[in-house]
């Protein structure tokens, strides 16, 4: 069989997606393409299935917080979420960042692309607390169905969960429906 | 925040309503034909607490719904409130059974960011212990799905063997499980001169032990019909639900990280990726029996190639602590150490990602810096996760009895999945 050569992707997506690029970056030889969120689906679609880019593979989706945000070029937006896709064939790896924004992170879902993201997107959805839309299942992965909040957020402080005992557990168990009907 | 459900909701959700589970089981379920049955958190057979919801039909599984947390850590968070070298044992503790992958992914991933070099000396060292965890970690494997199929003899065998490799890491590090003996730049010490012995001598033990367990396992009829043509999965599925390790490759694809993106110098070893063909749980089962011996086949040729003496860890002593010997005679190196435990040394405000093949897959890690002592966020893309992801995928149509050889085979470890 014919394999066809391989396409620099920054090019490919620089002539089929010019306009929902937002920046690119090469650092320690991993190329970032930053894209605009409503194009991920296509874009990810065209560099799945183009000849010559054949990126089959979903490694890994990362979320970043850059609280404290300040607008820059680089993090627009306060939250990042990383798509890393790889392609098998051609044996290298391409970084797909998104951004969304601090007071209604919507970022459309993959998963019609890649049958991967269906957790990798949940657990963002739960500990991240960006939301991807048209995703099928939406409930918490990692975390109690009644917690409150998103920890890896970064200004949710480390380790400020009360230590429940007899003479708290009242207001506790406010926070925790689930394990007080249970009683 | 979430605001709170009213009481009558909340009493609906804890008895466990059918209509939470709407477009996440089959219609035949919210009508009462097919049967939900609740497995785990605390059945055997899963290997830890994953809890599985069954929808059966008859014997027959229609789907499942797999809940994970229950080993939720916050090892991630954990990790951004720490400095870069003290972050380290925290990852012993996501893949309890192979510790040193774990410490290798984020070792890997501070290496990358700062560009720190890891010494030849130290890069075969790191080789040998990882290949020993891969078989540490593959006789917990054989031996609890042996265990789970029926075959009690297996089980006493593996952790026999293993106790080998646990009594040589503790030899090296200290520690038989969480040794942590994996540091930016290099490995924790030097390793002790019982350690050469040690190893060969388990080599020359280990070697007939694989065929002790094939001749039990292999063509026992029992085995083959607990296991052939059960949990099948096509490449293309295994593929698109990101599976890795002895599960893409009993499928049938090639795909190695060590072969494909050589890290620590295994461009130089010589060794085959064994494949499988029908990707059920038996050519799953067979590759990783295989991988046992390239296993031996790697540790053999690292331990010839390694010198007994040599640098262990970087000579970059802006992220490397200097050995204690220098602090009595350098003031420089006095600062370096003093600079190094109380404060940590800065990474800059970019991300990396760096991947490795661990026993069970593929282990990712990406890491964000904020230009200081602290990562801004960690991410483990963990082998177990993807996998237990795509259960329902595998485990359509088959037996209850089949499910557990199915969970056995793809080889989970709970911590690894929920971090």
């Amino acid at each position: 069989m014919q394999i066809a050569p391989a396409l620099d992707p920054l090019k490919n997506l620089q002539d089929h997606f010019s306009e929902a690029i937002v920046f690119t970056k090469t650092f320690r030889d991993e190329l970032t393409i930053a894209v605009q969120p409503n194009a991920i689906l296509e874009i990810m679609q065209h560099l799945r299935n183009t000849p010559g880019l054949v990126y089959n593979f979903l490694s890994d989706i990362s979320s970043v917080d850059y609280h404290p945000h300040i607008p820059s070029a680089e993090h627009p937006e306060r939250f990042g979420v990383s798509y890393h896709v790889y392609s098998m064939l051609y044996n290298r790896r391409l970084r797909i960042k998104v951004f969304a924004a601090e007071d209604a992170p919507v970022i459309p879902t993959i998963i019609l692309v890649y049958p991967a993201a269906n957790w990798l997107e949940r657990e963002i959805h739960d500990v991240m607390g960006i939301t991807f839309e048209g995703h099928p299942d939406q409930r918490r992965l990692l975390l109690p169905e009644d917690w409150n909040g998103h920890p890896a957020r970064r200004d949710v402080p480390m380790g400020k969960e009360a230590i429940q005992f007899s003479f708290n557990v009242e207001d506790i168990l406010k926070h925790k429906p689930r394990a007080a009907s249970s009683n | 925040m979430a605001s709170q459900p009213p009481a009558t909701a909340t009493k609906a959700l804890w008895e466990g309503s059918l209509e939470e589970l709407r477009g996440l089981v089959s219609q035949r379920a919210m009508t009462g034909e097919t049967m939900l049955l609740n497995m785990g958190p605390h059945h055997p057979s899963t290997h830890g607490v994953l809890r599985l919801l069954l929808e059966l039909d008859g014997e027959e599984i229609v789907t499942c719904l797999p809940d994970i947390g229950y080993l939720h850590t916050g090892i991630e968070k954990n990790i951004e409130d720490k400095t870069y070298e003290k972050a380290v044992p925290l990852t012993d503790r996501m893949d309890y059974l192979s510790p040193m992958s774990n410490n290798m992914a984020f070792c890997m991933a501070v290496e990358k960011l700062v560009a720190l070099d890891v010494p030849e000396r130290a890069q075969i060292i790191r080789v040998i212990c990882l290949e020993l965890s891969r078989i540490a970690s593959h006789m917990v494997w054989l031996g609890t799905h042996a265990l789970d199929m029926g075959a009690m003899s297996v089980f006493l065998y593996c952790f026999r063997e293993r106790e080998f490799i646990l009594r040589i890491f503790e030899m090296i590090s200290g520690q038989r499980m969480m040794g942590s003996y994996f540091r930016p730049g290099g490995v924790w010490r030097d390793l002790p001169t019982e350690f050469y012995g040690a190893v060969n001598s388990f080599i020359e033990y280990f070697q007939p032990k694989i065929d002790d367990y094939e001749s039990i396992l292999t063509n026992n009829p029992i085995w083959l019909d607990r296991t052939q043509g059960v949990g099948v999965i096509d490449p293309d599925v295994a593929l698109s639900w990101a599976m890795t390790g002895a599960v893409l490759r009993g499928s049938g694809v090639n795909w190695d990280v060590r072969k494909a993106m050589p890290y620590s110098g295994y461009e130089t070893y010589d060794f085959e990726v064994p494949l499988g063909e029908h990707g059920d749980v038996y050519d799953r089962f067979y590759v990783r029996v295989q991988e046992l011996r390239q296993s031996v086949k790697i540790l053999k040729q690292a331990m010839k190639k390694l010198p007994k003496k040599g640098l262990f860890r970087s000579e970059n002593r802006k992220f490397v602590p200097p050995p204690r010997s220098e602090l009595g005679g350098s003031m420089e190196a006095v600062i370096h150490h003093f600079k190094l435990w109380t404060q940590g040394f800065d990474a800059p405000d970019e991300e990396v990602y760096v991947s490795l093949e661990s026993p069970r897959g593929e282990i990712g890690c990406y890491l964000h810096g904020t230009g200081g002592q602290k990562p801004r966020r960690v991410h483990f893309k963990t082998p177990s996760f993807m996998h237990i992801s795509a259960l329902p995928v595998i485990s359509e149509g088959y037996l209850i009895a089949d499910m557990i050889a199915i969970i056995g085979s793809v080889d989970i470890v709970l911590g690894d999945c929920d971090r």
